[in-house]
Protein backbone atom coordinates (compact mmCIF):
# COMPACT_ATOMS: atom_id res chain seq x y z
CA UNK A 1 0.00 0.00 0.00
CA UNK A 2 1.24 3.46 -0.87
CA UNK A 3 1.42 6.02 1.89
CA UNK A 4 0.48 9.28 0.18
CA UNK A 5 1.19 12.62 1.80
CA UNK A 6 -1.84 14.82 1.21
CA UNK A 7 -0.90 18.53 1.17
CA UNK A 8 -3.77 19.26 3.59
CA UNK A 9 -4.04 16.17 5.78
CA UNK A 10 -0.60 14.58 5.94
CA UNK A 11 0.22 10.93 5.32
CA UNK A 12 -2.76 8.68 4.65
CA UNK A 13 -3.37 5.27 3.14
CA UNK A 14 -3.68 4.93 -0.61
CA UNK A 15 -7.26 3.63 -0.14
CA UNK A 16 -8.39 7.11 0.91
CA UNK A 17 -7.44 8.50 -2.50
CA UNK A 18 -8.74 8.31 -6.03
CA UNK A 19 -6.53 8.34 -9.09
CA UNK A 20 -7.19 11.07 -11.64
CA UNK A 21 -5.01 10.04 -14.56
CA UNK A 22 -2.26 11.95 -16.29
CA UNK A 23 -1.71 15.54 -15.18
CA UNK A 24 -1.09 18.57 -17.39
CA UNK A 25 -3.36 17.51 -20.28
CA UNK A 26 -4.48 20.93 -21.42
CA UNK A 27 -7.96 21.48 -22.81
CA UNK A 28 -7.67 22.37 -26.52
CA UNK A 29 -7.70 26.09 -27.15
CA UNK A 30 -10.30 25.86 -29.92
CA UNK A 31 -12.08 22.50 -29.57
CA UNK A 32 -14.44 23.23 -32.47
CA UNK A 33 -11.59 23.31 -34.95
CA UNK A 34 -10.21 19.89 -34.05
CA UNK A 35 -10.67 16.95 -36.35
CA UNK A 36 -12.20 13.79 -34.92
CA UNK A 37 -8.77 12.25 -34.72
CA UNK A 38 -7.35 15.21 -32.79
CA UNK A 39 -10.32 15.21 -30.43
CA UNK A 40 -9.86 11.48 -29.81
CA UNK A 41 -6.18 12.08 -29.13
CA UNK A 42 -7.12 14.68 -26.53
CA UNK A 43 -9.77 12.51 -24.88
CA UNK A 44 -8.27 9.07 -24.90
CA UNK A 45 -4.55 9.08 -25.70
CA UNK A 46 -2.27 9.25 -22.68
CA UNK A 47 1.40 8.69 -22.09
CA UNK A 48 2.48 5.27 -20.95
CA UNK A 49 5.62 6.35 -19.20
CA UNK A 50 8.23 4.13 -17.71
CA UNK A 51 9.78 6.28 -14.99
CA UNK A 52 8.68 9.60 -13.53
CA UNK A 53 5.03 10.25 -14.33
CA UNK A 54 2.96 13.31 -13.37
CA UNK A 55 -0.56 12.36 -12.33
CA UNK A 56 -3.57 13.76 -10.54
CA UNK A 57 -4.94 12.44 -7.25
CA UNK A 58 -8.02 13.24 -5.17
CA UNK A 59 -8.10 12.78 -1.40
CA UNK A 60 -11.68 11.55 -1.60
CA UNK A 61 -12.26 10.39 1.98
CA UNK A 62 -10.29 13.25 3.52
CA UNK A 63 -10.25 16.87 2.47
CA UNK A 64 -11.72 16.13 -1.00
CA UNK A 65 -9.07 18.27 -2.71
CA UNK A 66 -7.15 17.49 -5.89
CA UNK A 67 -3.37 17.63 -6.11
CA UNK A 68 -0.61 16.58 -8.50
CA UNK A 69 1.94 13.91 -7.80
CA UNK A 70 5.16 12.92 -9.53
CA UNK A 71 5.51 9.17 -9.15
CA UNK A 72 7.95 6.68 -10.56
CA UNK A 73 5.92 4.04 -12.37
CA UNK A 74 8.69 1.46 -11.89
CA UNK A 75 9.64 1.89 -8.24
CA UNK A 76 6.45 3.61 -7.05
CA UNK A 77 8.65 6.22 -5.41
CA UNK A 78 6.72 9.46 -4.86
CA UNK A 79 9.12 12.16 -6.02
CA UNK A 80 7.02 15.27 -5.52
CA UNK A 81 3.57 16.46 -4.52
CA UNK A 82 2.54 19.86 -5.82
CA UNK A 83 -0.67 21.91 -6.21
CA UNK A 84 -3.02 21.79 -9.17
CA UNK A 85 -2.15 24.36 -11.79
CA UNK A 86 1.54 24.60 -11.03
CA UNK A 87 4.08 23.26 -13.55
CA UNK A 88 5.76 19.91 -13.22
CA UNK A 89 8.60 20.45 -10.74
CA UNK A 90 11.24 18.11 -12.18
CA UNK A 91 13.51 18.51 -15.20
CA UNK A 92 10.86 17.27 -17.64
CA UNK A 93 8.87 20.46 -17.16
CA UNK A 94 11.80 22.66 -18.20
CA UNK A 95 13.74 20.58 -20.72
CA UNK A 96 10.76 20.41 -23.06
CA UNK A 97 10.65 24.13 -23.73
CA UNK A 98 14.23 24.18 -24.99
CA UNK A 99 14.19 20.95 -26.93
CA UNK A 100 10.64 21.17 -28.24
CA UNK A 101 11.10 19.18 -31.42
CA UNK A 102 12.89 16.36 -29.66
CA UNK A 103 10.09 15.83 -27.17
CA UNK A 104 7.40 16.04 -29.85
CA UNK A 105 9.11 13.20 -31.63
CA UNK A 106 9.21 11.22 -28.42
CA UNK A 107 5.54 11.94 -27.87
CA UNK A 108 4.51 10.87 -31.33
CA UNK A 109 6.06 7.46 -30.73
CA UNK A 110 3.81 6.93 -27.73
CA UNK A 111 0.66 7.83 -29.64
CA UNK A 112 1.36 5.56 -32.58
CA UNK A 113 0.77 7.13 -35.98
CA UNK A 114 -0.06 10.59 -34.72
CA UNK A 115 1.10 13.39 -36.96
CA UNK A 116 3.55 15.85 -35.36
CA UNK A 117 1.03 18.71 -35.65
CA UNK A 118 -1.50 16.74 -33.58
CA UNK A 119 1.00 16.07 -30.87
CA UNK A 120 1.74 19.77 -30.72
CA UNK A 121 -1.88 20.79 -30.20
CA UNK A 122 -2.99 18.00 -27.95
CA UNK A 123 -0.32 18.34 -25.32
CA UNK A 124 0.83 21.43 -23.50
CA UNK A 125 4.55 22.27 -23.65
CA UNK A 126 4.98 21.30 -20.00
CA UNK A 127 3.26 17.97 -20.24
CA UNK A 128 5.26 16.03 -22.79
CA UNK A 129 7.09 13.10 -21.38
CA UNK A 130 10.64 12.61 -22.42
CA UNK A 131 12.06 9.25 -23.26
CA UNK A 132 15.58 10.14 -22.05
CA UNK A 133 14.29 10.75 -18.55
CA UNK A 134 12.53 7.43 -18.36
CA UNK A 135 15.73 5.82 -19.60
CA UNK A 136 17.75 7.31 -16.78
CA UNK A 137 15.66 5.51 -14.16
CA UNK B 1 -41.34 13.90 20.82
CA UNK B 2 -41.94 10.24 21.57
CA UNK B 3 -43.47 10.97 24.96
CA UNK B 4 -45.88 13.54 23.55
CA UNK B 5 -49.32 12.06 24.22
CA UNK B 6 -51.24 13.95 21.56
CA UNK B 7 -49.15 15.52 18.80
CA UNK B 8 -50.20 19.13 18.41
CA UNK B 9 -49.49 19.32 14.70
CA UNK B 10 -48.35 17.15 11.83
CA UNK B 11 -44.68 18.16 12.16
CA UNK B 12 -44.53 16.89 15.74
CA UNK B 13 -46.33 13.73 14.76
CA UNK B 14 -43.76 13.09 12.07
CA UNK B 15 -40.92 13.65 14.53
CA UNK B 16 -42.35 11.07 16.92
CA UNK B 17 -42.34 8.52 14.11
CA UNK B 18 -38.80 9.03 12.88
CA UNK B 19 -36.29 6.22 13.25
CA UNK B 20 -32.54 6.80 13.45
CA UNK B 21 -30.32 4.83 11.03
CA UNK B 22 -28.91 2.45 13.67
CA UNK B 23 -32.09 2.21 15.78
CA UNK B 24 -32.60 -1.49 14.96
CA UNK B 25 -29.22 -2.18 16.58
CA UNK B 26 -30.07 -0.32 19.81
CA UNK B 27 -30.56 -3.53 21.79
CA UNK B 28 -27.42 -5.09 20.35
CA UNK B 29 -25.39 -2.00 21.31
CA UNK B 30 -26.61 -2.33 24.89
CA UNK B 31 -25.92 -6.05 25.02
CA UNK B 32 -22.53 -5.70 23.33
CA UNK B 33 -21.25 -2.88 25.54
CA UNK B 34 -18.91 -3.98 28.32
CA UNK B 35 -19.33 -1.68 31.31
CA UNK B 36 -16.17 0.16 32.21
CA UNK B 37 -14.25 -1.40 29.31
CA UNK B 38 -15.80 -0.27 26.04
CA UNK B 39 -19.30 1.00 25.47
CA UNK B 40 -21.11 1.88 22.26
CA UNK B 41 -24.29 3.83 21.74
CA UNK B 42 -25.95 5.80 19.01
CA UNK B 43 -26.58 9.49 19.56
CA UNK B 44 -29.48 10.04 17.22
CA UNK B 45 -30.67 13.08 15.31
CA UNK B 46 -27.89 15.54 16.05
CA UNK B 47 -28.20 18.71 14.04
CA UNK B 48 -25.48 18.89 11.40
CA UNK B 49 -24.87 21.67 8.93
CA UNK B 50 -22.49 21.57 6.01
CA UNK B 51 -20.60 24.79 5.48
CA UNK B 52 -18.60 25.73 2.43
CA UNK B 53 -17.01 29.12 2.82
CA UNK B 54 -13.58 30.71 2.67
CA UNK B 55 -12.78 31.40 6.32
CA UNK B 56 -10.82 34.53 5.41
CA UNK B 57 -13.66 36.13 3.48
CA UNK B 58 -16.19 38.52 5.00
CA UNK B 59 -18.90 35.84 4.88
CA UNK B 60 -16.51 33.41 6.56
CA UNK B 61 -15.91 35.82 9.40
CA UNK B 62 -19.63 36.47 9.82
CA UNK B 63 -20.22 32.71 10.02
CA UNK B 64 -17.31 32.30 12.45
CA UNK B 65 -19.02 34.84 14.71
CA UNK B 66 -22.13 32.62 14.81
CA UNK B 67 -20.34 29.29 15.32
CA UNK B 68 -17.55 30.54 17.57
CA UNK B 69 -14.75 30.32 15.01
CA UNK B 70 -13.90 28.14 12.03
CA UNK B 71 -10.98 25.69 12.41
CA UNK B 72 -7.89 26.53 10.38
CA UNK B 73 -6.38 23.16 9.48
CA UNK B 74 -6.91 19.42 9.32
CA UNK B 75 -8.03 17.96 12.64
CA UNK B 76 -9.21 21.29 14.00
CA UNK B 77 -12.41 21.67 16.00
CA UNK B 78 -13.77 25.00 17.16
CA UNK B 79 -17.05 26.22 18.53
CA UNK B 80 -18.81 27.58 21.56
CA UNK B 81 -21.02 25.82 24.08
CA UNK B 82 -22.56 22.71 22.60
CA UNK B 83 -22.05 23.78 18.97
CA UNK B 84 -18.86 22.49 17.36
CA UNK B 85 -17.34 23.03 13.95
CA UNK B 86 -15.21 20.26 12.45
CA UNK B 87 -12.67 20.86 9.70
CA UNK B 88 -13.41 18.76 6.62
CA UNK B 89 -11.47 20.64 3.95
CA UNK B 90 -9.77 23.99 3.34
CA UNK B 91 -13.15 25.61 2.69
CA UNK B 92 -15.48 22.93 4.04
CA UNK B 93 -16.73 22.49 7.60
CA UNK B 94 -19.29 20.41 9.49
CA UNK B 95 -21.28 22.04 12.27
CA UNK B 96 -22.48 19.59 14.93
CA UNK B 97 -25.10 20.80 17.38
CA UNK B 98 -27.69 19.22 19.70
CA UNK B 99 -30.99 17.93 18.33
CA UNK B 100 -32.88 20.95 19.65
CA UNK B 101 -30.89 23.31 17.43
CA UNK B 102 -32.71 22.01 14.36
CA UNK B 103 -35.35 24.27 12.92
CA UNK B 104 -37.99 21.51 13.03
CA UNK B 105 -37.72 21.71 16.84
CA UNK B 106 -37.70 25.49 16.97
CA UNK B 107 -33.92 25.99 16.85
CA UNK B 108 -32.50 28.95 14.96
CA UNK B 109 -28.93 27.74 14.24
CA UNK B 110 -29.39 26.99 10.55
CA UNK B 111 -31.30 30.21 9.93
CA UNK B 112 -28.61 32.19 11.75
CA UNK B 113 -25.92 30.60 9.58
CA UNK B 114 -27.89 31.34 6.41
CA UNK B 115 -28.27 34.94 7.43
CA UNK B 116 -24.56 35.18 8.25
CA UNK B 117 -23.63 33.86 4.81
CA UNK B 118 -26.13 36.25 3.17
CA UNK B 119 -25.03 36.73 -0.44
CA UNK B 120 -21.40 35.75 0.19
CA UNK B 121 -19.83 32.93 -1.81
CA UNK B 122 -20.51 29.62 -0.10
CA UNK B 123 -23.12 27.18 1.11
CA UNK B 124 -25.10 26.46 4.26
CA UNK B 125 -26.82 23.08 3.91
CA UNK B 126 -28.82 21.16 6.50
CA UNK B 127 -27.09 17.74 6.61
CA UNK B 128 -28.72 16.41 9.78
CA UNK B 129 -30.00 13.32 7.96
CA UNK B 130 -26.71 12.66 6.16
CA UNK B 131 -24.79 11.06 9.01
CA UNK B 132 -25.60 9.46 12.32
CA UNK B 133 -23.42 9.55 15.40
CA UNK B 134 -21.86 6.67 17.31
CA UNK B 135 -20.27 7.25 20.67
CA UNK B 136 -17.54 4.79 21.62
CA UNK B 137 -16.19 5.21 25.15
CA UNK B 138 -14.02 3.36 27.61
CA UNK B 139 -10.38 2.43 28.10
CA UNK B 140 -10.54 -0.09 25.23
CA UNK B 141 -12.17 2.29 22.72
CA UNK B 142 -8.85 3.02 21.04
CA UNK B 143 -8.03 -0.69 20.74
CA UNK B 144 -11.38 -1.30 19.05
CA UNK B 145 -10.84 1.47 16.50
CA UNK B 146 -7.28 0.38 15.79
CA UNK B 147 -8.64 -2.83 14.29
CA UNK B 148 -9.95 -0.93 11.30
CA UNK B 149 -8.40 2.53 11.23
CA UNK B 150 -4.88 3.14 9.99
CA UNK B 151 -4.46 6.55 11.63
CA UNK B 152 -2.12 6.73 14.60
CA UNK B 153 -4.64 6.91 17.44
CA UNK B 154 -2.07 6.94 20.24
CA UNK B 155 -2.68 9.89 22.61
CA UNK B 156 0.78 11.33 21.90
CA UNK B 157 -0.29 11.86 18.27
CA UNK B 158 -4.08 12.19 18.42
CA UNK B 159 -5.09 14.49 21.23
CA UNK B 160 -8.62 15.00 22.50
CA UNK B 161 -10.50 17.63 20.54
CA UNK B 162 -9.28 16.46 17.14
CA UNK B 163 -11.57 15.42 14.30
CA UNK B 164 -10.30 13.72 11.16
CA UNK B 165 -12.16 12.37 8.21
CA UNK B 166 -10.77 8.95 7.40
CA UNK B 167 -11.75 5.29 7.02
CA UNK B 168 -12.85 2.84 9.70
CA UNK B 169 -13.60 -0.73 8.66
CA UNK B 170 -13.07 0.38 5.04
CA UNK B 171 -15.92 2.90 5.07
CA UNK B 172 -15.49 6.68 5.06
CA UNK B 173 -16.28 8.33 8.40
CA UNK B 174 -15.45 11.42 10.40
CA UNK B 175 -13.69 10.42 13.62
CA UNK B 176 -13.79 12.93 16.45
CA UNK B 177 -11.84 12.30 19.62
CA UNK B 178 -13.98 14.10 22.19
CA UNK B 179 -12.12 13.01 25.33
CA UNK B 180 -9.18 10.89 26.44
CA UNK B 181 -11.26 7.73 26.21
CA UNK B 182 -14.22 8.76 24.12
CA UNK B 183 -14.72 9.00 20.40
CA UNK B 184 -17.57 10.14 18.22
CA UNK B 185 -17.84 8.46 14.85
CA UNK B 186 -19.97 9.93 12.07
CA UNK B 187 -20.79 7.34 9.38
CA UNK B 188 -23.20 8.14 6.58
CA UNK B 189 -26.70 6.86 7.30
CA UNK B 190 -26.48 4.03 4.79
CA UNK B 191 -23.27 2.75 6.41
CA UNK B 192 -24.60 2.97 9.98
CA UNK B 193 -25.83 -0.61 10.15
CA UNK B 194 -22.60 -2.00 8.73
CA UNK B 195 -20.35 0.06 10.98
CA UNK B 196 -22.51 -0.71 14.03
CA UNK B 197 -22.14 -4.44 13.44
CA UNK B 198 -18.46 -4.04 12.64
CA UNK B 199 -17.86 -2.23 15.94
CA UNK B 200 -19.88 -4.81 17.89
CA UNK B 201 -17.75 -7.56 16.39
CA UNK B 202 -14.56 -5.67 17.23
CA UNK B 203 -15.76 -5.14 20.83
CA UNK B 204 -16.72 -8.75 21.44
CA UNK B 205 -13.35 -10.00 22.65
CA UNK B 206 -13.33 -7.50 25.54
CA UNK B 207 -16.43 -9.16 27.06
CA UNK B 208 -14.45 -12.31 27.82
CA UNK B 209 -11.84 -12.52 30.55
CA UNK B 210 -8.36 -11.66 29.33
CA UNK B 211 -6.28 -14.66 28.35
CA UNK B 212 -2.97 -14.43 30.18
Amino acid sequence: MLLISCPNCGSRDETEFHYGGQAHVAYPESPNELTDREWAEYLFYRDNTKGAFAERWLHSTGCRQWFNMLRDTVTYEIQAIYPMGSPRPDAAGKVTAETGTASTAADSTTTGSAAPSIAATSTSPTSSTTAPEGATK
Amino acid sequence: MAETAAPANSAQKNLSLRVSPAAPLGGAFEAGSVKGVVELREVSFLTMVGLRVDRNSDAGQRIAAVTGGLPAASGGVSGTGDTSVLWLGPEEFLVVAPTEAHESLGGDLIQALREALADGAGQVVDLSANRTTFELTGPRARAVLEKGCSLDLHPRVLSAGTALSTEIGNIPVVLWKTGEESFRIFPRASFADFLGRWLLDAMREYASPEVP
